[in-house]
């Protein structure tokens, strides 16, 4: 029960942010269900092991490949489905925290929360390198039997 | 004449990058764009050097070089997707230079945003599912959805008045905190600092923290550290926003 709400409610912010940030508006329900499937992938590894540097990681490949899935299909730039998406995997309760305790004058919890949010963002940067990597390979493995398969 | 239509080119490339900078795109995005409109020009081997703040853009040794300078930047995905299907259009000759140039004019004076209110109502839903996603209890609900959407009108109504982005996020910080801690006193809410952290997602730099560790990645780093401090101030004025409530 709790994943359909989690599902239902990832979606929602994913819309949600979509329409903050203006995407088209026949596209919203795509941006929704590659944010769904981001969160769902990124909460269901941090519970098998326990470690949302590396349930990020995973997260962001997920959406990055659904993203660049839908760019292709939709001829549209990739921005347009992995903004909204990536948004809910960001760590920005993590960058909040560690700037309060700037402000609160305790350095050592700033320090050790600003640490964990530049992980995480390099992690959720690395899931999308790694994913627009992996989809370039691919796609030029597949043009390159297309052509071999016209010239036989 | 010759010189006329390559002019014409430039200012076509340099609209198109402005444009998509303005709305967020990645940087090597726009690098690849301004390129491939060049080339389908006759333009070739042209240089970009694009950072958040400004476009240079050469031609090379016989031409201009040309500047632009960028003053503000907002998330508008729609017109990066507007863009893109010109300069698609461009490269594969469904357009001429001058329809082309035309269609990118069209699209920098036009206010394809989503009414003001809808925006609201998004950003209050967004805090209120947030707040769950983050593992607290249903009945703090209506106060982060109220306190996300009044900092959100807050941050988008100073930003307008004073044009100073991180002064409107400070203040909308502050006022997030104030609807919390309001709710707490009334009896409300139970969690303080679920609720603030669910009403300021609307404002955190999350994506921007993002693109920065990805332009740095990929080998941008005039753009990475830029886009980086930027998102370190609003972290800063967030912070500095809450903990001014907290403190009384």
């Amino acid at each position: 029960m709790t994943w359909i709400i989690q599902a239902f409610l990832s979606l929602i912010i994913a819309i949600s942010f979509a329409i903050i940030f203006n995407a088209p508006r026949k596209k919203l329900l795509a941006c929704g269900v590659v944010g769904m499937s981001g969160w769902m992938i990124y909460s269901g590894y941090s519970i098998l092991t326990g470690d949302s540097v590396q349930a990020s990681f995973a997260g962001a490949f997920v959406v990055a490949l659904a993203a660049h899935i839908l760019s292709k299909r939709f001829k549209m730039p990739m921005i347009l489905f992995s903004v909204p998406g990536i948004i809910l995997l960001v760590p920005g309760g993590l960058a909040y925290n560690a700037m309060r305790n700037v402000v609160e004058n305790d350095y050592l919890t700033a320090i050790s929360f600003a640490s964990r949010a530049f992980m995480t963002s390099g992690a959720i940067a690395m899931g999308l390198v790694f994913a627009e990597v992996l989809m370039q390979l691919i796609f030029k493995y597949l043009r390159k039997k297309e052509t071999t398969s016209h010239n036989a | 004449m010759l010189n006329e239509k390559k002019d014409l080119a430039i200012d076509c490339c340099l609209l198109a990058g402005r444009l998509m900078i303005e709305s967020g795109a990645e940087t090597y995005r726009v690098e690849d764009t301004m390129t491939r409109m060049a080339i389908s020009q006759g333009l070739i081997g042209t240089q970009s050097f694009i950072t958040p703040t400004g476009i240079m853009f050469s031609l090379g040794r016989d031409g201009s070089t040309r500047l632009m300078a960028i003053r503000h930047r907002v998330t508008d995905l729609e017109k990066v997707a507007l863009v893109n299907q010109v300069s698609r259009k461009l490269t594969t000759n469904e357009l001429t230079i001058e329809e082309a140039y035309e269609e990118l004019q069209k699209v920098a004076s036009a206010n394809l945003m989503f009414p003001f209110f809808l925006q609201i109502i998004a950003a209050a839903i967004a805090s209120g599912s947030f707040l769950i996603l983050f593992e607290g209890s249903w009945w703090d609900v209506p106060a982060a959805t109220i306190a996300g959407g009044i900092g959100f009108v807050v941050a988008t109504f100073i930003h307008d008045i004073t044009r100073v982005k991180f002064f409107a996020e400070f203040l909308a910080a502050a006022f997030v905190g104030i609807v919390a801690f309001l709710a707490i006193l009334l009896n409300l809410g139970a969690d303080l600092n679920i609720i603030i952290i669910s009403g300021v997602m609307p404002l955190v730099p999350g994506l921007l923290i993002t693109n920065a560790v990805r332009d740095l990645m990929a080998g941008h780093f005039t753009s990475g550290v830029s886009k980086g401090a930027e998102a370190l101030l609003t972290a800063f004025a967030i912070g500095a926003g809450v903990a001014l409530v907290l403190s009384f």
